[in-house]
């Protein structure tokens, strides 16, 4: 019965979609208020049914109802109730749900909050985003229903990928859903836009908090899906270049170009074409990222069940939506003044540079994400890994982050050359003193890219905060913390990363208990190994204890069993302490009773993660702060009213 | 010149999609035979894999009768799940050669006593040297060897309960 009410809600929101894309256009068309006054109930009522239909998928799941084919592949009744939750979403069918949902929820905010956009402009965006989600809706219903039942139920389920089963999984990919796929929102901004031929400045002002939301989330969940991959698959690293992950990364540097090109709109009426355009990019990115990985013509570790007619489905819908909007852009752009010109020294000139070198940027990934698919097409096998991606990119990062630490420091309009010089001095005499001390201490064991990294970040940290100098703290307004506090985690992040690469010492060894091994400071004594059992799974568990000269700590890298399905997961113990993190791998049994154990001592490793929160707490600063600003003025106009 | 710089985007869509297409439509090749296939099996010799098996040595598969060249390892799951049907071979009379990969004596002997023994000899190719000159690309794999050592037939992935007729009749005709 659940599952059944669950599609006709989805089928019902998928009609409303329908009605939606139609009241808004036939009611544009026509210029008839009364068809146009149902559209924004058809957004909500959308939302709220989508909303049902996944807390329905959620309510099967956490009841284990094996009559349901999802739940069958999927999960197992023996599951601790976290993973039989977030389970509903470690699926193809279930993420794909999660999708819509997040599609629906974001449209009928839309609907609900904003008040900024012209009318017939905030129609026609309604519009987009029900022709977007009816793709979506027909995709679900028609090759991918997550409610489908099976007959007879089996007595138990399959079990869900050990590897999903971590709290990681409640949290990381919801929020990085809602980030990939709010940026729908700024997709549809952009047509209702090139539909009205509205792209100024006020149309710059409403998008920009609903580009904010969905970078922020987005950043968030890039950030948690790091550090899970970093302690769960106990490589030791950080970041892999899987093509998921590039598939998230792609949106979020079109994101923030556009975020950034969005206020340059909003503030100075400039880079009209440009910020639609990347409007379109940044939701593209994400349904491209979205095709490859469902289509199976990459291999990834993201990679569900592979399905030939999925990913046809999703190749239509993103040959219709991308290439509609980009023929959009290319019929309608042409009709829109080009913008506001600016000087050559001026904040405007730098967030140009910053949108060249982040679509620069992107270009890397996507070319090295797409290049085996490329080759293939001509007959050669190729994988693009690491050292592609991070001897082309790495240098350009480094380049954007120079102009990171400039940008904030040059006046909007026009400014001179030499007052920009003299306000980037103490950051200049930071990084000679960086350069001076980082090649003292570690010269010789540093690489030039970590190097030059460590030595920008150190410039960028003290350039981040220079906006405030000469500042009443107090006074300062909320977007500028906000926009100081993201930079500043852009330093810290960046520092983690250079420190991760240039200082990280790894050791394997085969240890009997009892043995003692020293690295890096560190002394390991691994005192015994022992069986122990968890809710679905056993493990030999190591207990390692563990010192540089204070009070021992004992810590535990497991190796764990689950029995449905048959896996073996290796869980990392790790200590983390100020200036780093230890991080310890319990590997086979070898020879003579001997354990193999995988050591690394990775010195502020947690920055990355820390910086990447500081960047989402950042963008939440100046999204409370400029909304905060838009409330106390409607506020303050009501009182002079009254 | 601008007229036409807007449409860049699309055009390159254009080009994006049709690789995609491409990309989709192209045959699945994670299933990667070898090229050995109507071949003379490549010359090796290994040493003993199990304590109670002889050695192997590419000249013995020539023997004039067919027999199958087994690829498992003891650390191999879908093998210990293939090893009834290769017990159903032996017992309908198929001699059964192995190369265990990666693996060392004792484990082997362990997975033999757990799982039946049915071959009659098995070398141990520790550094999957010689899987690698055999083109085969994981465990379990069952080469059908005529009597002339020549590769008749590659089996990918573990032989199932349905595939023992099938590797019969081959056996039978390879002659």
């Amino acid at each position: 019965m659940i599952a059944e009410a669950g599609l006709a809600a989805l089928w019902l929101a998928a009609a409303l979609a329908l009605l939606q894309l139609f009241l808004a256009f036939a009611g544009l068309k026509g210029g008839k208020s009364e068809l146009l006054a149902a559209v924004r109930p058809a957004a909500v009522a959308q939302g709220v049914l989508t909303a049902i239909a996944f807390g329905l998928l959620i309510t099967l799941f956490i009841r284990s109802d094996m009559s349901v084919l999802l739940v069958v592949t999927n999960s197992h009744s023996m599951k601790p109730w976290l993973y039989k939750f977030a389970g509903t979403w470690g699926n193809h069918e279930g993420s794909m749900l999660l999708w819509v949902t997040v599609m629906g929820v974001a449209g009928a905010a839309v609907a609900l909050f904003e008040r900024a956009l012209r009318r017939d402009t905030h129609m026609a965006t309604l519009g987009g985003q029900a022709a977007i989600s009816l793709g979506f809706y027909a995709f679900l219903l028609f090759s991918s229903n997550p409610f489908a039942r099976i007959d007879p139920p089996p007595p138990d389920g399959q079990g869900l990928n050990p590897l999903l089963q971590d709290p990681g999984l409640a949290f990381h990919p919801p929020t990085l859903y809602l980030g990939y796929v709010g940026l729908s929102v700024a997709f549809s901004f952009a047509i209702g836009a090139l539909l009205t031929r509205q792209v100024d400045a006020a149309f710059a002002r409403a998008m920009r908090p609903w580009v904010l939301a969905a970078w922020i989330l987005l950043t968030l969940g890039i950030t948690a899906g790091s550090y899970w991959a970093y302690y769960e698959l106990g490589w030791g690293g950080w970041w892999f270049w899987d093509p998921v992950e590039n598939a998230s990364l792609m949106p979020w540097l079109a994101a923030t170009a556009l975020l950034h090109s969005v206020t340059v709109l909003a503030t100075r009426d400039a880079l009209r074409a440009w910020t639609v355009m990347l409007a379109v990019i940044a939701f593209s990115m994400s349904m491209v990222g979205t095709f490859l990985v469902r289509s199976g013509i990459l291999t990834s570790v993201h990679a569900f069940a592979v399905d030939p007619e999925r990913g046809s489905f999703i190749l239509a819908l993103l040959a219709i939506y991308i290439g509609g909007a980009l023929a959009l852009f290319g019929w309608r752009i042409g009709s829109v003044r080009e913008g506001a010109p600016f000087e050559l020294v001026s904040r405007e000139t730098l967030l140009v540079v910053n949108n060249l070198l982040l679509s620069v940027i992107l270009g890397i990934v996507l070319i090295g994400t797409l290049y085996p698919l490329m080759t293939e097409a001509f007959g050669h096998k190729v994988s693009v890994g690491a050292p592609y991606f991070d001897r082309i990119a790495g240098p350009i990062a480094l380049t954007l982050m120079i102009a990171l630490a400039t940008g904030p420091l040059v006046r909007w309009r026009r400014d001179r050359a030499a007052a920009v010089g003299k306000r980037l001095m103490v950051p200049f005499a930071v990084a000679i003193l960086a350069t001076v001390s980082v090649a003292i201490l570690a010269w010789g064991r540093i690489g030039i890219l970590p190097f030059c990294g460590l030595v920008i970040a150190f410039a960028v940290g003290a350039a981040s905060i220079a906006p405030l100098w000469k500042r009443n703290l107090l006074r300062t307004p909320l977007f500028t913390w906000g926009m100081v506090i993201a930079h500043l985690g852009c330093a810290v992040s960046l520092a983690g990363m250079a420190c991760n690469s240039a200082f990280t010492v790894e050791k394997l060894v085969a240890a009997r208990p009892g043995d003692t091994i020293q690295t890096a400071g560190w002394s390991l004594r691994f005192v015994q190994i022992k069986p122990i059992a968890g809710d679905n799974w056993t493990a030999l568990q190591a207990d390692v204890q563990v010192d540089r000269g204070g009070a021992p700590v004992l810590i535990h890298p497991q190796s764990r069993f689950f029995a449905s399905p048959p896996t073996t997961t290796s869980e990392a113990a790790l200590l983390t302490r100020w200036n780093g993190q230890l991080y310890v791998v319990l590997g086979e049994e070898v020879e003579g009773g001997r354990w193999q154990l995988r050591i690394w001592w990775k010195p502020f490793v947690t920055l990355i993660w820390l910086g990447g929160i500081l960047i989402a707490l950042g963008g939440a600063l100046a999204l409370v702060g400029r909304e905060r600003r838009g409330w106390l003025m409607k506020w303050r106009a009501r009182r002079a009213f009254a | 010149m601008r007229k036409r710089l807007i449409w860049l985007p699309f055009v390159l869509f254009l080009a994006f999609v049709g690789l995609f297409a491409s990309g989709l439509f192209q045959p699945d090749d994670r299933i990667i035979h070898s090229r050995l296939v109507g071949q003379p099996l490549p010359a090796f010799t290994l040493p003993a894999g199990a304590s109670d098996r002889a050695a192997l040595a590419s000249a013995q598969l020539a023997s004039g009768k067919p027999r199958l060249l087994n690829i498992f390892a003891s650390w191999c799951v879908p093998c210990a799940a293939e090893a009834p049907q290769l017990m159903a071979l032996k017992q309908a009379g198929v001699e059964i050669d192995a190369i265990a990969i990666r693996d060392a004596r004792p484990d082997v002997d362990a997975f033999l006593k757990r799982y039946g023994n049915p071959y009659a000899r098995i070398g141990l190719d520790a550094r999957s040297g010689v899987q690698i000159a055999l083109g085969s690309s994981g465990v379990p794999e069952t080469f059908v060897i005529d009597g002339k050592g020549r590769i008749a037939y590659q089996h990918i992935g573990d032989i199932r309960a349905d595939d023992v007729p099938m590797i019969l009749d081959l056996l039978r005709h390879a002659r």
